[in-house]
């Protein structure tokens, strides 16, 4: 494979696709509510109308209004008066059922169209960027050659010819990129330092185990785009000098796994993985790894023990697997939102990426908006992007007339940020700043009706099923942290059980060994500091004695004789 | 092999460059409190109780584990510390079924131990009874899981010393359980050798030999009998 032969795919696919494309999502969200049967009948109704030559139907990822699905497009090319030719008219169908095929397809030969409408000039479409999921919704994510067709693969070719290992490294630092799996740790400095460290061998892990409640960005790109991930791994392998990546990915993901196959086998065929790709002496070559159901397999040290066949439970750091990694080696492990904004690092450049965000926040981020709000789905927007603008602009505020009370970030690892404070610009740091975390980009929208102490200890319930249990204060302090939230609710709680509630957060979060144990107080931690009083109001007053209706007694140091 | 020079509560220590900060300590004679850790066995890091805090990381680290570094300031016995440590072991007696009155190792336990040094009068938390097991099908060692605090030092003692790894854990959370291999009875276990490496790396009184069980104590009743026949009857001979 040169790059010829690549931009030869490029064009044959372009040339041979048809002036009309309907494009029906085929990501896990709209097949859940149907859409496989309105893909089939969409097909069967363009063979019927004979329109085969002019209309194309494409299996494609994630159009981000997941809560309308099944959500198919219509791109149709019309004349426009300028002196650029054709321009492309597009239009959003939603909640399509297999019925509404006929209706669509029916519009090509004059007929009415009776499908619902969506509207692609709304606020939910019009606010948000697409770097990370510029072909989602656009490429076929079960044919490679839509995603050749997308300059797909370029940023691979121009690395091994352009670019030393060094430079890639440095392109990747200039851009500012920082890690989306949570923790933010800046890119380049990672690269960077699995590139320096010496080993024999080294491994580049792609960390697809997104655990989160309410988190589903990295399925949806998985789902919808997957050799944007394999691209920018490969990128990532030549850095650092690796020439083994694995991907691990999380059981309860059939369709990501399926399509990652997929995706892995016909970049393989074509040479875009494998030996000598594009003719150099770089090799690389991805395999996949699938979880068994674990939390705690998405932290880095539990998820290379996973990988290596062993008990997924996290070790203590240092040793950092940038260090010793799997099998004692320096390994690169990212989050699939890290690398799949490489390839666009690469074509674009570090400076045009730099330039999206804040300071200290580079670039956009893919959100799940989730929870008591009228648009739920994927949201991408430049880091920095207020969150007032994300939840009542983008995501068109509470449904029913209800009030939004504060949002959630991080799953079980973030905290409750009050809708006072809904003016913070969306970065890590800001976030950190309210006692919440980013995370990987989970955001749940509360209502007035969301009592924080019940969202609080459902946090701490997923934290304490999802225990490894390997460490004291994780695997027994979240089970009491969960009985006094317990008790809190149900009212038989008083200020005392507040206060131990508050001192094991404390232990809790300092003395675990992994990041689960160490943040699973923070749901309960923020929503102490912003929603108090709705801990206090469910307190009984008095001592516990009293609350028991015990009579009261002089403390017995007094009645004993001495 | 190089030297490095750390303090470790204000003394200065010199240690060898990778011991850890246990080992360095423990050879200035200063005593850090461990539970999981274990001499000859690899570390674990589980337990917590050997956490010290590091001038200018923001981390407490275990000490078991945390390799000594140049010019490192260490402290193993603040307040805050002292207070964690307590947490622990409440939080350990309370997840299991301690009755020590009963306990085969009552006296001879490390955990009981551990209370005693961190100061532990009583457990501020609620007792959880979890529904436990007792597998005595072993033929010269029993496991009551109701006083397992899942140290993991049996399975490390079995598969580092002995070589069977008969040991293992099962479940995950406050399920986590240790099972004989493949989580079938002791006694029908094909690897154990019958070692007891286990019993001797246990802490507590989850692991035990047969017949150390006070349900198991012999009261020789024959002996009164033999007495009273000395003394009345001048028989001496049985
Ligand atoms: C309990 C726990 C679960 C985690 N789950 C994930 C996950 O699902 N996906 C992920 O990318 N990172 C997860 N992380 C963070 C990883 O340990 C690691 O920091 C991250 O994958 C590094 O990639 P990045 O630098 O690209 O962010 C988790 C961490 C913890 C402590
Ligand atoms: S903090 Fe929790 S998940 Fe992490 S090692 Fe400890 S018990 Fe396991
Ligand atoms: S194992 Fe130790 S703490 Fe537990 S009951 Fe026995 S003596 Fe008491
Ligand atoms: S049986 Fe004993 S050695 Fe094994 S985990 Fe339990 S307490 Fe530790
Ligand atoms: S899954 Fe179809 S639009 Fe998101
Ligand atoms: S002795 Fe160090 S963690 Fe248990």
């Amino acid at each position: 494979m040169e790059l010829t032969d690549l931009l030869d795919i490029a064009a044959k696919e372009r040339q041979a696709r048809p002036p009309h494309l309907i494009r029906c999502c085929t990501a896990a969200g709209c097949l859940s509510a149907g859409s496989a049967a309105v893909l089939d009948r969409l097909r069967g109704a363009v063979h019927d109308e004979g329109l085969t030559e002019r209309v194309g139907v494409a299996a494609v990822g994630c159009m981000r209004l997941c809560c309308q699905g099944p959500l198919v497009r219509v791109d149709s090319p019309v004349a426009s008066s300028g002196t650029e030719g054709v321009g492309m008219k597009e239009e959003l169908y939603q909640r399509v059922t297999p019925d509404d095929a006929g209706s669509i397809v029916g519009g090509f030969n004059g007929g009415t169209v009776t499908a619902n409408k969506g509207d692609l000039n709304s606020a939910f479409f019009q606010l948000q960027s697409s770097v990370i999921l510029e072909n989602s919704g656009r490429v076929e994510p079960e044919r490679i050659e839509t995603y050749i067709a997308a300059e797909g693969y370029q940023s691979l070719h121009r690395v091994l010819r352009n670019f030393t290992p060094a430079q890639v490294v440095e392109e990747i630092t200039r851009s500012g990129l920082r890690g989306r799996g949570g923790a933010a740790y800046p890119t380049g400095v990672k690269w960077a330092t699995v590139a320096k460290n010496p080993g024999e061998k080294k491994y580049v892990v792609c960390n697809a185990d997104e655990g989160d409640p309410g988190a589903f960005m990295n399925r949806s790109v998985l789902e919808s785009d997957p050799h944007r991930v394999l691209e920018g791994m490969a990128i990532a392998g030549y850095a650092i000098g690796a020439n083994q990546g694995y991907i691990y990915v999380r059981g309860e993901y059939p369709l990501a796994v399926q399509r990652l196959h997929t995706a892995i086998a016909q970049a393989g065929r074509l040479g875009l993985l494998g030996s000598h790709i594009f003719s150099s002496p770089f090799d690389f070559r991805i395999d996949l790894r699938t979880g068994a159901g674990a939390f705690v397999c998405g932290e880095e040290t539990a998820l290379m023990a996973s990988i290596m066949g062993q008990r997924g439970t996290p070790t203590p750091r240092p040793p950092y697997p940038a260090e010793h990694g799997l099998w004692g080696m320096p390994t690169l492990l990212n989050n699939v939102e890290t690398y799949a904004n490489v390839p666009t690092i690469i074509r674009r450049g570090a400076d045009w990426f730099a330039s999206i965000g804040t300071e200290k926040n580079k670039g956009t981020k893919v959100f799940c908006l989730t929870g008591k709000v009228v648009n739920t789905g994927l949201v991408e927007v430049p880091l920095g992007t207020p969150l007032r603008k994300i939840v009542h602009d983008i995501g068109g505020g509470a449904p029913d007339g209800g009030t939004i009370k504060a949002v959630q970030t991080g799953g079980p690892s973030g905290g409750c940020i009050p809708a006072e404070l809904f003016d913070t610009p969306v970065e890590y740091d800001s976030l950190a700043r309210l006692g919440s975390i980013m995370g990987s980009g989970g955001m749940i929208v509360l209502d007035d009706k969301n009592n924080m102490v019940d969202v609080a200890r459902y946090f701490m319930q997923f934290c304490m099923d999802e225990s490894c249990g390997k460490c004291v204060p994780c695997r027994a302090g979240t089970v009491q942290l969960h009985r006094l939230l317990t008790r809190i609710l149900e009212g038989r709680a008083g200020a005392e059980d507040v206060q131990q509630l508050e001192a094991l957060c404390d232990m809790v979060k300092h003395t675990s060994l992994c990041g689960l144990g160490q943040a699973a107080p923070n749901p309960t931690l923020s929503t102490l500091r912003f929603f108090r009083h709705e801990y206090e109001a469910l307190l009984k007053p008095g001592s516990p004695a009293q609350r028991m209706g015990l009579p009261l007694v002089a403390p017995v140091s007094a009645n004993r004789p001495r | 092999m190089s030297v490095v020079t750390l303090t470790i509560n204000g003394q200065l220590v010199s240690a060898r460059a990778g011991d850890t900060i246990l080992t360095a300590a423990r050879e200035a004679g200063i005593d850090i409190p461990t539970l999981c850790y274990v001499d000859g066995l690899s570390a674990h890091g589980g337990c917590r109780i050997c956490l010290v805090e590091i001038a200018g990381s923001p981390r407490l680290q275990p000490a078991c584990f945390m390799k000594v570094g140049e010019g490192m300031e260490v402290q193993t016995d603040t307040e805050r510390l002292r207070g964690y440590r307590r947490t622990i072991v409440e939080l350990l007696f309370a997840e299991g079924n301690h009755i020590c009155s009963v306990c085969v190792a009552n006296g001879a336990c490390e955990l009981q131990d551990m209370a005693i040094t961190v100061g532990m009068d009583h457990d501020r938390f609620d007792y959880i009874h979890p529904n436990r097991q007792v597998d005595l099908s072993h033929d010269r060692f029993g496991i009551d899981h109701n006083r397992c605090i899942l140290c993991t030092r049996c399975i490390r003692a079995c598969d580092e010393l002995e070589g069977a790894h008969t040991w293992d854990m099962a479940g995950r959370g406050s399920h986590s359980k240790v099972i004989t291999d493949l989580n079938e009875p002791w006694g029908e276990s094909q690897t154990c050798t019958s070692c007891g490496k286990c019993f001797m790396a246990c802490p507590t009184g989850a692991i035990f030999q047969k017949g150390d069980t006070v349900a198991e104590t012999d009261h020789p009743r024959a002996k009164l009998e033999f007495l009273v026949n000395a003394r009345e009857k001048k028989q001496w001979n049985v």
